[in-house]
């Protein structure tokens, strides 16, 4: 790893330099890619949860006025690689999910895509469906491991007999929700396939990693990687929907090879986001504390059920947190699977700790309760020295530090306790805490190359913005890496052209590309010297982190909620929520506030609303829009902050830098749910926060 | 989305012509549900005739009252101090409704007659009897925490959406129509059906027939009306629940009372049992909530895999008791 960057450039409250062109609608996203002449894809989803197809008459739809093809299991080109359940579109007649892509429409015009795909008449064997996730399946199986590699489970000690002899426990079961990432921009993709020289995709896609989609297309479709460009200069969000290619991807380069020449856009509708592009599996946490009288963890265990798809494995880590958040000798974590008729569950921000720090710091609550101790207080005495996990020293743990701050900003001192004794007209009034977590990691590889040219730098990498601001904070790293002003640096992103960088997903896009740039820097002054010639160029790779082997490295944070429950209605509102984090260097107070900020608004999301609805009969979620499901609106939240302690950690990477995308959505629902108990003295357990989950009239 | 006609006539008697001729035609006024439905293949007109330019979009005097014309916009409405005035019950369930964008274009002679939100009738894979009929109703025993408690049939269970209509039932609001054969008018309460065995006409409109003005009666009570809406996020989201009420109390009894209920049934709910048992009452919560019990003494609660939405009988009784009771102190 390179030596610490000084920090000039980094740390500066800088606009996002992609603004301008957003806010006056000339950013291009991938279904406005200027192309010549295109086609639209249109898709046709499968009606039955399991099955197959036994036929499809497309007659009617092909004799519409405009209808270039019809794309159908029997006519689809055959893929190279369908090991990928999930991506293999086309290539057989069953049907694994409701909703699954079972046709596609080539037309000269968006309607009429949608109004052929609407005339294809499928019929279909119906072999049943079954959706329902419930911890009391007999078929629950144990995953090899869970995301991206962690170990199923694990015991320390033993639990069973720290919950027989501790003086006071808690012991209950805890749910989250089925959430949608449900980005504003949809999964699109404009395609092309070029036949001369042996033959060139482009795909304009909006994408969280150029390169990995690219990665992921090529063995799809049995192409050498540099007969695929990707290019995707803006994301209008993603929260891991984007972090790996969904089906939609290889539809559309599937249609625009069946159409040589001429461009093919597909953009999924809201209603195809929910069942084509991921989403956060629900999760049941049994969670066991044991704990001496005053205050100390003897226990702690989370039992997880979750679900993934037949077709493909994909299992959550939710119970990872619990492994090193607090200091307790007993612990145990694990995870068990039901394989559903559904589609595949994927990443969403913060998969793991985003759910699984719902149950632990909910019955953390329960255990201040049942001690009289103050939650924050509960929560110090827990500071484990070490990762109990590993016994590595943190590189930097600030936990505590966060809960004193963010106490001392929310005016925690003088908390009367009780719950349901403050009123304020005809609301109830209560505040609540919890910790945040989330890892602090770099991909193993990505790279950067460094050009002089014209009295400018200009740095590229195929890194991507998805509003998260790395086109302004990047530029913010190459300026101080190369010991230049920030006005003097571009940083071209977004496409394959440039040198391959990692995917935009667990908090490591800045970190690692940043490291990238800074290695490509110091090679570009090796070379060149401060006075380098035009055309003088340079490229470096991010170098393993020997700390890694000795640290373990985290970002800490807590949040304090204050919630208002309508004494009549169970209404509920939310006038404060502050969240402290400590997360390294803070490259950019403006863009880094926004990050914290979206994330917690995402996870006031979790805690108010968000929940897809799945009704088992049929197999899909029927609240499937934003009519439906609900995200936080302004007038749920009034006074909404992030701030942060200042923590330098010269471990972590050349920046000191710790990931911010996520952290901000972990915990939320958390504080609020405790919140709300304080409020009313009525502990919810269940996800979404609802009004009749608060007045007891619903289960 | 299939290939159809658009005209923009001259005038009103034209347009309800031009619909009336055709049993696929449909009027077009802002756009905000039936441009929606046709995105979804909910509905499929194969022409719209556009009557945003030939409705009134006045609000004029009319005998003590006020006379809304069709095409006046929810945003201008709302905002109209007559209305916040005399009928303040109105302008807060027309806020309370969809978000500023969609009040700027929604209509007073659209928004009554916007469809249900019921997600199955929404989505064309699914089975629903308004929009197919015949096909069965997904909702019974699916997702139903937005359906009915008060008035549903074996055919639907669904619930009307719209705030706006809630205040104008409670209000004693007359429609004025223009029809193939010319004019009626249609008391406010009775424009809504419930779903009985043809869930598919949601209003007692024939085909071809113009809203062209809702009138409000002079109702000098209405100046101390509410609209209460519970739901579940603080704003943009239908009701699970909404009270509009407007009483006349003095010397802590109840002399009259105005009251409808939305979210509850496939019409806009007018609470007659309630005003009944609310008249010559004492102004405190036991006759609120006897009030309350006995406008529901009839409501069925839906299963559902949602949890179903048995919830929605005490949040109605609370909410009602909360409306009334702060209007009651209001007064005082
Ligand atoms: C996301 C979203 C949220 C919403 N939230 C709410 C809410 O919380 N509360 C609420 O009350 N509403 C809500 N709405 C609905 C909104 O209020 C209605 O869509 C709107 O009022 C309909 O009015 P319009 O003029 O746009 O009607 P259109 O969509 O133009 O027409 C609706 C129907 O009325 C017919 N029609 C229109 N004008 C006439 C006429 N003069 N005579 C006869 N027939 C006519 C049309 O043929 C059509 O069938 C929401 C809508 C959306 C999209
Ligand atoms: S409740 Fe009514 S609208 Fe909903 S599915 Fe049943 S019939 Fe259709």
């Amino acid at each position: 790893m390179a030596p610490p960057v000084q920090p000039r450039e980094m740390g500066r409250d800088l606009a996002r330099r992609d603004g301008p062109d957003k806010v006056r609608g000339l950013a291009t996203y991938a279904d406005e890619t200027p192309v010549v002449a295109p086609l639209y894809c249109a898709i046709v989803q499968a009606t039955i949860g399991r099955g197959a197809v036994t036929g499809i008459d497309a007659d009617v739809a092909a004799a519409l006025d405009g209808v270039v093809a019809v794309l159908t299991p029997d006519g689809a080109e055959r893929l190279a690689d369908t090991e990928d359940a999930e991506l293999a579109v086309l290539q057989s007649a069953d049907v694994a999910f409701r909703g699954q892509v079972v046709a596609a429409v080539l037309a000269e015009t968006f309607e009429v895509a949608r109004e052929a795909a609407d005339l294809v008449a499928v019929t279909y064997r119906d072999d049943g469906h079954d959706v329902r996730l419930s911890p009391d399946r007999d078929d629950l199986y144990t995953p090899e491991s869970v995301n991206p590699g962690y170990p199923t489970d694990t015991h320390e000690g033993d639990v069973a007999a720290a919950m027989a002899t501790a003086p006071v426990t808690v012991e209950r079961t805890y749910t989250t929700a089925m959430y949608h990432n449900n980005p504003m921009e949809p999964h699109a993709t404009t395609a092309r396939w070029d036949t001369s020289g042996g033959g060139h995709l482009t795909l304009w896609d909006s994408t969280q990693g150029v390169h990995p989609t690219r990665k992921t297309v090529a063995t799809v479709f049995g192409l050498d990687p540099h007969q695929v460009r990707v290019v995707c200069p803006y994301v209008g969000g993603g929260f891991g929907s984007k972090g790996t290619p969904h089906v939609n991807v290889v539809l559309a380069a599937l249609a625009a090879r069946a159409v040589p020449g001429r461009p093919v856009r597909l953009a999924l509708t809201r209603q195809q986001m929910f069942a084509l592009a991921g989403y956060r599996t629900p999760t049941v946490q049994r969670m066991q504390l044991a704990a001496e009288r005053d205050g100390r963890l003897t226990a702690i265990a989370i039992d997880v059920v979750e679900q993934t798809s037949r077709i493909k494995e994909f299992a959550e880590q939710t119970g990872v947190p619990t492994r090193t958040m607090y200091a307790a000798p007993n612990r145990r974590t694990t995870h068990r699977l039901a394989a559903l008729d559904v589609p595949v569950p994927s990443w969403m921000r913060a998969p793991g700790e985003c759910p699984g720090m719902f149950g632990p710091e909910v019955a953390l609550d329960e255990l201040a309760e049942r001690l009289g101790m103050d939650p924050v207080e509960l929560r110090i005495r827990n500071e484990p020295e070490v990762d109990t996990e590993t016994g590595k020293p943190f590189s930097s743990r600030n936990l505590v530090a966060c809960l004193r701050e963010g106490a001392r900003r929310f005016g925690w001192a003088d908390r009367d306790p009780r719950p349901g004794i403050r009123r304020h007209g005809d609301w109830l009034v209560g505040t609540g805490v919890a910790s945040s977590v989330y890892p602090t990691m770099a991909m193993a590889s990505s790279t950067a190359r460094v050009r002089f040219a014209g009295g400018r730098y200009t740095v590229t990498i195929g890194a991507a913005d998805l509003g998260t601001g790395s086109s302004t904070v990047l530029p913010q790293i190459a300026a101080d890496a190369l010991g230049v002003a920030v006005g003097d640096v571009d940083v071209l992103i977004g496409d394959t052209a440039h040198p391959e960088a990692s995917v935009a997903g667990g908090s490591s896009g800045t970190a690692t590309w940043g490291s990238a740039i800074v290695e490509a820097a110091g090679a570009f002054r090796d070379k060149f010297g401060a006075q380098p010639p035009d055309d003088a160029e340079a490229e470096g790779s991010i170098q393993p982190n020997e700390a890694t082997e000795r640290y373990a490295m985290s970002a800490f944070g807590a949040q304090f909620a204050e919630v208002a429950v309508h004494a009549d209605t169970g209404e509920v509102r939310v006038p404060r929520l502050y969240g402290v984090f400590a997360a390294g260097r803070i490259l950019n107070p403006r863009t880094a506030r926004s990050q914290l900020v979206g994330g917690m608004t995402m996870g006031l999301s979790m805690a108010l609303h968000e929940q897809s609805l799945v009704d088992p009969r049929f197999g899909h979620v029927v609240n499937h829009d934003l009519a439906e499901y609900h995200i936080a609106s302004c007038a749920d939240v009034a006074d909404l902050q992030a701030h942060w302690i200042d923590e330098r950690d010269p471990h972590v990477n050349p920046m000191g830098a710790k990931g911010i995308g996520e952290i901000g959505i972990v915990g939320t629902a958390a504080a609020v749910v405790n919140a709300a108990w304080h409020a009313t003295g009525v502990r919810v357990r269940d996800l979404p926060l609802t009004l009749d989950r608060v007045l007891g009239l619903t289960g | 989305m299939r290939p159809l006609d658009y005209r923009a006539p001259a005038d009103a008697a034209e347009a309800v012509a031009a619909v009336a001729e055709r049993p696929d035609a449909a009027f077009l006024a802002g756009g905000t549900n039936l441009v929606d439905h046709l995105k979804l293949g909910v509905a499929r007109p194969g022409l719209l005739v556009d009557v945003t330019s030939l409705v009134p979009v006045e609000i004029t005097e009319q005998g003590g009252g006020l006379s809304i014309g069709a095409g006046v916009r929810n945003a201008d409405l709302a905002a109209d101090p007559r209305v916040r005035r005399r009928y303040p019950v109105l302008a807060q369930a027309l806020l309370a409704g969809a978000s500023g964008q969609l009040r700027n274009m929604a209509t007073t002679g659209g928004n009554p007659l916007q469809r249900t939100r019921c997600a199955y009738f929404q989505d064309v894979s699914t089975p629903c009897n308004k929009r197919e009929p015949g096909s069965g109703c997904s909702a019974i025993g699916g997702v139903t925490r937005q359906h009915a408690i008060l008035g549903a049939s074996d055919a639907c269970i669904a619930t009307h959406p719209s705030d706006m209509a809630v205040a104008l039932a409670a209000l004693d609001a007359r429609v004025r129509v223009l029809g193939p054969g010319g004019d009626r008018t249609i008391p406010f309460v009775d424009l809504h059906r419930l779903p009985g065995d043809a869930p598919e006409r949601d209003t007692v409109l024939e085909h071809g027939e113009l809203i062209t003005a809702i009138d409000l009666p002079a109702l000098p009570m209405a100046a101390r009306s509410a609209y209460r809406k519970v739901r579940d996020r603080a704003s943009y989201a239908f009701a699970l629940v909404s009270v509009a009420a407007a009483v006349d109390v003095a010397g802590g009894v109840v002399r009259d009372a105005r009251i409808a209920l939305g979210g509850v049934a496939h019409k806009p709910w007018r609470a007659h049992r309630a005003e009944d048992a609310l008249r010559g009452a004492t102004t405190t919560d036991d006759s609120y909530r006897a009030a309350a019990e006995a406008e529901l003494a009839d409501a069925v609660a839906q299963p559902g895999v949602d949890g179903g939405n048995a919830f929605k009988i005490p949040l109605l009784t609370r909410t009602l008791v909360a409306t009334l009771r702060d209007l009651a102190t209001e007064e005082a």
